[in-house]
């Protein structure tokens, strides 16, 4: 197959010795293995994120966007935007088509982008999409099985989706109540999916965790506990905001409420890349706080 | 009581509907709300809401300014979508919950205490200065935003938490003098004051 190219949108989240660091450690591998080629966003900026809206209206949250497509467009033009964290990815689409339907929001925000000379430079065009998409839309799970070399038999693996891949657009058109690419993309790298998952779409809470950590540690504590009776011995996930939320937390939901979670939560990244035969390092697997001693034993192998 | 809130209380004398649907995020969708009540089962730190998006519907349309914008209720949210796949008009429920934070925000009226309120200020002012998110600048910021002494309780509460992820390689302890942003820090500055101005002046915050 030949290499296929984007423009890539990393986030905050995931530059060097961030919290997702290790989800772009093994991106990398993930894409050498599948010879895709991203091509950083030169000097991108954060998207606001979900939380952004008290201080930054609505205009300059648009307009944080529109830079990075901008750019994008100028510098790598026609290629697809690609995301790896579920809320810059939605963050970005949302600017695109809140423009695409208003002339005054879409000539307000190219005024201010004139201050950053970009102004010519945001035409909106080019398709916003989560990695995952890419994945499934551009390679399908049958080439995404071809290079698996080592494949994660008999791990349970629970599927945690969350929102913000799922709703509002959602990935190749599942239903929100019950999407299943996670759970093919398990099978598709040997492991077993934890089917009936029924806390797979659960909110975590997304930012509130670090605002409001008592109501979102109720909501983190649903989406462990039903990830265990149902049997998983880890749980992956497609958003680093998730990632962290379901994981960091874990000692002191037990500190609470007297349970004794303990469960790996990794990105369908760094399953791929150790089915793709990389080793732990080259997985990101130093990076999880609670170890994945599994895949760690088959990347070691 | 900010000098914006009183004018805009003057203009739109009773007619709250009005303001909203003029000032607020995706404000003019609020009239096609039938009352279902499907979103009010939707959130999932539900019963921290105190009005579920159906009931704040209704108030505007019943005229409840005060009530409304200085209501807890809406910095509950966790942008969840939830409620927008849902909801048989197709309401943008989510951007009007976050319209009406901001707005009570920009007036000066907003719930004081609510933490979420506090920390998506503190984030943006984080992100429009250099671009990029310091996560160890908006952690430590999070946590003294009570003082000194709340700071250092909640710092020793998150201490696991924190040097796990320094171990890791997950979050920079120098970050302070580290974190750089993004070079053209000067660009996006102006562009953001820029798109303010722009803001204040549709809205006519602007004198
Ligand atoms: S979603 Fe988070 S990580 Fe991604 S760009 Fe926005 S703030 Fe940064
Ligand atoms: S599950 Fe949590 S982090 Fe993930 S998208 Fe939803 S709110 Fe955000
Ligand atoms: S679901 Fe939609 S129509 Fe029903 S109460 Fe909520 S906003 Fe109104
Ligand atoms: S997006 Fe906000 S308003 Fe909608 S269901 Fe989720 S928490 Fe509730």
């Amino acid at each position: 197959m030949a290499k296929k190219e984007y423009s890539f949108y990393p986030g905050c989240s995931s530059e060097r010795k961030a919290s997702a660091s290790n989800y772009m450690v093994s991106v990398e591998s993930m894409c050498k293995t599948l010879d895709i080629q991203l091509n950083e966003i030169p000097d991108w900026n954060c998207c606001g994120a979900s939380i952004g809206y008290a201080e930054g209206g609505e205009l300059p949250r648009h307009t944080l966007n529109a830079r990075n497509i901008a750019l994008s467009e100028k510098h790598n033009a026609n290629q697809d935007i690609v995301a790896t964290c579920a809320a810059c990815w939605l963050g970005t689409k949302e600017t695109q088509e809140r423009l695409s339907h208003s002339e005054q929001m879409l000539a307000d925000t190219k005024e201010s982008l004139k201050e950053a000379g970009l102004e010519n430079d945001y035409k909106g065009e080019v398709p916003i999409r989560h990695m995952v998409e890419v994945l499934i839309e551009d390679f399908g799970y049958e080439a995404l099985g071809k290079p698996v070399t080592k494949p994660l038999q008999g791990i349970k693996i629970a599927g945690y989706v969350g929102c913000q891949t799922n709703r509002p657009f959602g990935v190749d058109g599942e239903s929100f109540e019950n999407p299943k690419y996670l759970d093919k993309l398990v099978e598709t790298m040997g492991a077993e999916p934890v089917e009936n998952y029924d806390q797979k779409v659960t909110c975590c809470g997304g930012a509130l965790a670090f605002s409001e950590p008592e109501k979102s540690q109720v909501q983190i504590k649903k989406i462990i506990e039903s990830a265990y009776d149902h049997g998983a011995e880890m749980i992956v996930t497609p958003c680093p905001v998730c990632q962290m939320n379901v994981e960091v937390y874990q000692d002191q939901i037990n500190k609470t409420y007297g349970t004794k979670f303990k469960i790996p939560v990794t990105y369908y990244s760094q399953l791929m890349a150790v089915a793709y035969g990389s080793n732990a390092k080259e997985a990101g697997l130093n990076g999880n706080i609670v170890r994945a001693p599994q895949l760690e034993e088959i990347a070691a192998k | 009581m900010t000098a914006t809130n009183t004018a805009m209380v003057a203009k739109y004398q009773n007619n709250f509907l009005q303001e909203v649907e003029a000032n607020v995020e995706e404000g003019d969708w609020v009239k096609m709300c039938m009352q279902c009540g499907v979103c009010a089962g939707s959130c999932p730190l539900g019963n921290a809401w105190e009005h579920p998006p159906q009931e704040i519907f209704m108030m505007i349309r019943a005229g409840k300014r005060e009530e409304v914008l200085s209501s807890e209720s809406m910095w509950m949210c966790t942008s969840c979508y939830n409620c927008i796949v849902r909801c048989p008009r197709e309401l943008p429920i989510t951007h009007i919950m976050h319209g009406l934070a901001n707005y009570a925000h920009r007036l000066g009226i907003a719930h004081k205490k609510n933490p979420t309120r506090r920390f998506a200020k503190i984030f943006w002012n984080n992100i429009s200065k250099s671009g990029r998110v310091n996560e160890l600048s908006l952690s430590i910021k999070l946590y003294f935003m009570d003082g000194i002494v709340s700071g250092i309780k909640k710092g020793l509460q998150m201490m696991g938490v924190g040097l796990g992820l320094v171990k890791t390689g997950r979050l920079d302890p120098m970050a302070l003098i580290s974190h750089k942003g993004i070079k053209d820090t000067k660009g996006l500055q102006a562009m953001l004051k820029k798109a303010n101005e722009i803001e204040d002046k549709r809205k006519g915050y602007a004198s």
